[in-house]
């Protein structure tokens, strides 16, 4: 046969190929990340092995020293699997409910309660912050006199680190009687508003002219001309926002929860943790951060992608 | 259709502003009063809108922020909030006046040895990294997925680790800061690097320009906007991570510091002289990094006027 039959590459090797080119490289800055890690800790709890040997007079070979600066209680920085360990035990290791004078209550050992007393807030935060962002961008879209008073201030809104001060906005709130849930999100909204309000703003704009124009011909309403053009234009944009949203709001909760005494949440872990010299213990509350915020910017990633692929413009 | 309705728009606003106060007086004339002072500003930036001078554009947020100012001040005189929940504005502006040499060293601790040093630091080594990520494609493939990653975790939480490891000093706050700054510019510069064309590369290409001088006439120029964007979300991050990490540790000077004490004497007033510090600061330092931007990147669309 003069021409050979072209096979079409198989579809499996290709998706394998695909896979692969993009796992490996970060398995690989991972690996690197890891390992330097592992070096950062030898070099780091190295110094108090040595210490406590000398004060014992004992000699250490080069092993015993390696090994020690493992398995420290409290290092200066602990190794990974000792996060992992922590994590783990603090986790699966302990009961989300235990029973104490004679009722069950959350159990304030488990790594899950401290994420659940983070998350309520920032979940709530975080609609409130998007809700009233969305409403503040179409009265911005739709009134001039919105447009020019409150945008400049939005932005300078932004440029004051309140995130620095929202300690002192709980100890405040509570002074007046806000206790609990309510006042962490409203630091979490705050920090969620402004991302939603510019991008909404900015998809609420984006039909084009000849759009418009269109409408305009059919005679539609500002109403009929907001849900059928502008709205659905500004869905794209809305989600880009919301990630970013998102990941601030909880950011907001975290330091929210840092320097005012709360007791339990991810922020509390820190700083306990800081008081007493856990090393362990902070490291596992922000791994256990960084996972919720990775979940949380998943979630929207995947509701994004649901929802353009239904609105049919995914690409 | 607009001809008809103009002449309605002259007697509807001052009518329904009336009508609503009317309403809130018979409730309670404090409230009649703080509505009255919101909606007649309201009013005034409702026909100032409709010129398109630049007068106006500036008039109209200066009326509006101080019309919160006023409001703020009336709602804390005529319901009597104790000062140690809400100081009126008046009343920080009074101790802003009274402590002006704390609060100056304060600024100089933690914005100019703090928050500056950091910043600088950490955009430039987010830079030179972005340089690196951009010659070679592994890097690319494997760095940009866990920048991403970073980026949107609460990198703040390092704050007590770093305090722990470099002492109370100011260079716990610059690693604070350097950490904080690092992934967000490091993303945008790794876009900026990319922004510019396939044909405008091709023609440097043909002009035979080396990688260097491709980098400096043509792709540093079209990554400026995306620079710009970077620094300009980083001016807060800086100023958070180096006020925050003062919560865990600090000499007896330093913003964070203040505010922590003097929350516990509960002089309101003084801490909020600092958040003011702290605003002045942020707004002027980003207010800095955008003129820049509109005089280095003023061929981009985003900066156009008229």
């Amino acid at each position: 046969m003069a021409v050979t039959e072209q096979h079409p590459p198989c579809a499996l090797c290709v998706a394998t190929q695909k896979v692969l080119a993009a796992v490996l490289p970060v398995l690989a800055v991972v690996g690197v990340i890891v390992a330097i890690w592992y070096a950062a800790a030898l070099g780091m709890n190295r110094g108090w092995t040595l210490d406590v040997a000398e004060r014992q007079g004992v000699e250490l070979t080069r092993g015993e020293i390696w090994r020690d600066a493992m398995v420290q209680e409290r290092p200066r920085l602990p190794a990974p699997h000792q996060v992992a360990q922590e994590l783990w035990t603090t986790t699966y290791g302990e009961d989300f409910f235990r029973e104490r004078r004679g009722e069950m209550r959350a159990n304030p050992r488990s790594l899950f309660f401290h994420a659940y007393q983070t998350l309520a807030p920032t979940i709530l935060g975080f609609v409130i912050g998007t809700l009233a962002g969305m409403i503040l961008a179409v009265a911005i879209v739709h009134n001039r006199a919105m447009d020019m008073s409150v945008m400049p201030w939005a932005i300078a809104s932004q440029t004051i680190p309140i995130l620095a001060i929202a300690p002192i906005v709980i100890v405040v709130l509570n002074a007046i009687g806000l206790v609990g849930l309510v006042p962490k999100s409203l630091i979490s909204a705050y920090l969620s508003f402004f991302p939603v309000v510019v991008g909404m703003v900015k998809g609420l704009r984006a039909p084009a002219v000849m759009d418009m124009d269109l409408l305009r011909t059919y005679s539609a309403s500002r109403i009929e001309t907001f849900w059928k053009l502008r709205l659905p234009a500004s869905v794209p944009f809305l989600f880009t926002s919301l990630k970013v949203a998102i990941a601030a709001a909880l950011v907001g909760t975290i330091v929210a929860e840092m320097p005012t005494g709360a007791r339990f949440g991810l922020g509390a872990r820190l700083l306990t943790g800081s008081y007493y010299g856990q090393t362990i213990q902070i490291w596992s509350a922000l791994f256990m951060a960084a996972i919720c915020a990775a979940m949380l910017v998943g979630l929207i990633g995947f509701i994004e992608r649901m929802t353009l692929r239904r609105m049919g413009l995914d690409r | 259709m607009s001809t008809t309705r103009q002449p309605l728009h002259n007697w509807v606003w001052p009518g329904v502003v009336f009508v609503v106060i009317a309403v809130i007086l018979v409730m309670d004339w404090r409230l009649a009063s703080i509505a009255a002072v919101w909606l007649i500003a309201w009013m005034i930036n409702t026909i100032l809108a409709r010129n398109e001078t630049t007068g106006a554009s500036i008039l109209v947020p200066v009326i509006f922020g101080l019309t919160l100012l006023t409001l703020w001040e009336l709602a804390v005189r005529l319901f009597e909030v104790s000062p140690v929940i809400l100081p009126a504005p008046t009343e920080i502006a009074v101790a802003f006046g009274a402590n002006t040499s704390t609060l100056w060293a304060d600024f100089v601790q933690t914005i100019i040895r703090g928050a500056l040093v950091g910043y600088v630091i950490g955009c430039g080594a987010a830079f030179v990294t972005a340089l690196a990520i951009d010659r070679s494609s592994f890097l690319e493939r494997g760095l940009l997925p866990v920048g991403n990653f970073i980026a949107v975790l609460p990198i703040v939480g390092t704050a007590p680790i770093f305090v722990m490891w470099f002492g109370f000093g100011p260079s716990s706050k610059i690693a604070v800061v350097v950490a904080m700054v690092f992934f967000p510019m490091l993303i945008n510069a790794v876009q900026g690097l990319k922004a510019s064309e396939a044909m405008q590369r091709d023609l440097m290409h043909t002009y035979a320009a080396n990688y260097w001088q491709s980098l400096i006439k043509l792709r540093l120029p079209t990554a400026l906007p995306f620079l710009f964007n970077g620094l300009k979300i980083c001016t807060t991050l800086a100023l958070i991570g180096a006020i925050v990490a003062e919560f865990f540790g600090s000499p007896t000077v330093g913003m964070g510091f203040r505010i922590k004490i003097e929350v516990g004497r509960l002089a309101m007033d003084m801490v909020w002289a600092e958040i003011t510090v702290a605003a002045i600061a942020g707004s002027g330092f980003y207010g800095l990094i955008a003129l820049l931007e509109r005089e280095l990147t003023f061929w981009h669309p985003s900066q156009r006027r008229g």
